[in-house]
């Protein structure tokens, strides 16, 4: 086991590396002088020469890698053009959005997903059953900005229960940040309950077929223990390492939903951004996102293993 | 069973095949006739319900919905298409260099491929986009090149696994070389698994593309998409939901139908799965 993570401790920085190069490198080929785009095409050579000294862009290319990987180890993103402030701080100030925002949509996704996997599982082949699956792939099939615009209509427009976009805010009460989260979360959070909710019937299935539950069965447990008892927790095993894997897609789902109901989280800070040639923040940004995924991706293969103790890795 | 009957008998590949000729047909139609010019405006006919004149209605410029829609569909399967066809080439293409040279090459592909998959789709797409600027083509290159470890991985296991077949090690007797056997030999047997995954990406693409014309990354004004139509309905949504609906609707439809046809050629093409499902 212990060789197995540090092997794939060491798979884990070499993909981080690729990625800062991957980042690094695009940002690089930027037709134009990028000290142009921050001042425009009317700026004076000198200032345009000193932005341009600031930035290390008279530097060979390879040591401004090593100095920005540098600045990354000390959690310096960069700065931004626009705002005038670290990239690392805007990130920051913009998680307090995004954050919350993603756990709302996982807590949606779990609150939906799986009770509707279950019922599924223990109705195979039922109208119930079929009914839910035919909800999963609808689900799947709808694009979740689309459906985000179809909630702001039915709640916001027509009802006026909720706002139809903007935050309030953390520092007015959480109740009032919550409302303005909570139609964003369930936009996102049904369309990653559609696959939880595909993956929990299918795990329940398949462990339900196990001869353990035959035996729990065939002593004469109630099905209620049988179900929720013996073949539950180890059908969850694997919906866990899926919920997980979606974290990556949530993300990147913040980005859209953000946009569609006006938050100022991280993915309408990056969207900004590209509109204003913000080019650090956008660095800045897309690099923590793919870190945090493939982060995720490595704590969930572990968590995998020390769930299943079966599971042994060479 | 026969192949065709199989074909027949799958419901999802029936309903998918059905869905996915809709938007098929919608969108050769528009190639040569759409029931209005699809950028005309007509303020006063503007934000029109559905009715005889425009079955769709009609948007905040009054330009007709439905004939907007069927122009989109070009736009969206284009995308899907491109995008699948750069995925699919080079995954295919690293995963089976990956797989035939093994050692370093293998794992230091592998590792790209890794790190390219951090990356979703729209995250790749701000990255491009923010340097190159927005554009239908450079979505078409993002979200293929999101989807090309997806096929590197798929050809380089089935690649591995392939090729200690007997028909592999029979070419191999009689002298082929690695890259023909390869290329003649290994190749063809991964092509339905590799079709199957195109299906589920081509869907996935549409999704990504209807997203990135949304944020105002993809296909850019005056040429109609179903993302940015939803975009501009949103600010009008107060004075008629029409325009917020159909495009969106057009968009589940297509995605709807790729995906069935997916997971119909899967039960069909794989018997292993079908097995499983049993």
């Amino acid at each position: 086991m212990q060789a197995y993570v540090l092997r794939r401790l060491g798979v884990l920085i070499l993909t981080l590396l690729l990625i800062s190069i991957i980042v690094f490198l695009v940002m690089r080929v930027i037709p134009g002088d990028p000290a142009q785009i921050i001042l425009g095409t009317e700026a004076n050579p000198e200032i345009l020469a000193q932005v341009r000294e600031r930035l290390g862009l008279d530097r060979p290319l390879l040591a401004q890698y090593l100095d920005w990987l540098r600045g990354l180890f000390t959690g310096d993103l960069g700065w931004s053009f626009h705002y005038d402030l670290p990239v690392a701080s805007l990130i920051a100030s913009r998680l307090l959005v995004t954050g919350p925002l993603a756990a709302l949509a996982l807590l949606v996704t779990i609150i939906i997903a799986i009770p509707l996997g279950i019922y599924a599982a223990t109705h195979h082949n039922r109208p119930g059953d079929w009914g839910i699956m035919i909800f999963s792939q609808l689900g799947i099939s709808i694009p979740e900005f689309w459906l985000g615009i179809l909630l702001i209509l039915l709640f916001a427009v027509y009802a006026r229960w909720f706002p139809a976009g903007g935050f309030t805010g953390w520092g007015e009460g959480p109740l009032g940040a919550l409302r303005s989260l909570l139609l964003p979360a369930l936009a996102l959070g049904f369309v990653r309950a559609a696959v939880i909710t595909r993956m929990t019937r299918s795990s329940l299935l398949e462990v339900l077929g196990e001869e353990y539950v035959r035996t729990a069965r065939g002593k004469g447990l109630a099905e209620r223990v049988v179900i929720y008892k013996h073949a539950l927790r180890n059908s969850l095993i694997s919906v866990v390492t899926v919920l997980g894997l979606q974290l990556g897609g949530l993300l990147a789902g913040t980005i859209i939903i953000e946009s569609v109901f006006y938050l100022p989280g991280m993915g309408r800070l990056v969207i900004l951004a590209i509109s204003q040639r913000d080019l650090p923040v956008v660095q800045g940004i897309v690099l923590f996102i793919a870190a945090v995924i493939i982060l995720v991706n490595f704590l969930v293969d572990l968590l995998y293993g020390l769930l299943d103790p079966r599971i042994r890795y060479d | 069973m026969t192949k065709r009957s199989r074909y027949l008998a799958s419901r999802p590949f029936a309903i998918g095949l059905s869905l996915g000729g809709l938007v098929l047909l919608m969108a050769a139609v528009s190639l040569f006739y759409t029931p209005y010019d699809p950028n005309k405006m007509e303020i006063p006919a503007r934000l029109q319900g559905p009715g005889p004149a425009h079955p769709f209605g009609t948007d905040q410029f009054g330009r007709d919905i439905l004939s907007r829609v069927m122009k989109g569909a070009i736009n969206s399967l284009a995308v899907g298409l491109i995008a699948v066809g750069i995925g699919m080439s080079l995954g295919v293409l690293l995963g089976v260099l990956a797989g035939y040279y093994g050692s370093w090459l293998d794992e230091a592909l592998m590792r790209l491929m890794d790190a390219i998959y951090g990356f979703p789709a729209v995250l790749l797409a701000i990255l491009i986009t923010s340097v190159l600027g927005p554009g239908i083509e450079k979505s078409m290159i993002a979200i293929g090149l999101s989807y090309a470890p997806l096929f590197a991985r798929l050809a380089r296991g089935n690649f591995l696994s392939l090729k200690e077949r007997e028909f592999a090690l029979a070419a191999k007797a009689v002298g082929r070389s690695g890259l023909a056997i390869a290329w003649r030999h290994i190749l063809p047997n991964t092509f339905p698994i590799l079709i199957i995954q195109a299906t589920v990406c081509f869907a996935l693409a549409i999704l990504a593309e209807a997203g990135l014309s949304y944020l105002g990354l993809g296909t850019q004004p005056p040429d109609p998409s179903w993302g940015r139509m939803l975009k501009e309905a949103q600010a009008y949504m107060n004075l008629s939901p029409w325009p917020a609906v159909f495009p969106g609707l057009a968009i589940m439809i297509a995605v709807l139908g790729f995906n069935l046809l997916g997971d119909g050629l899967r039960d069909i093409l794989d018997p292993r799965i079908k097995f499983l499902k049993r």
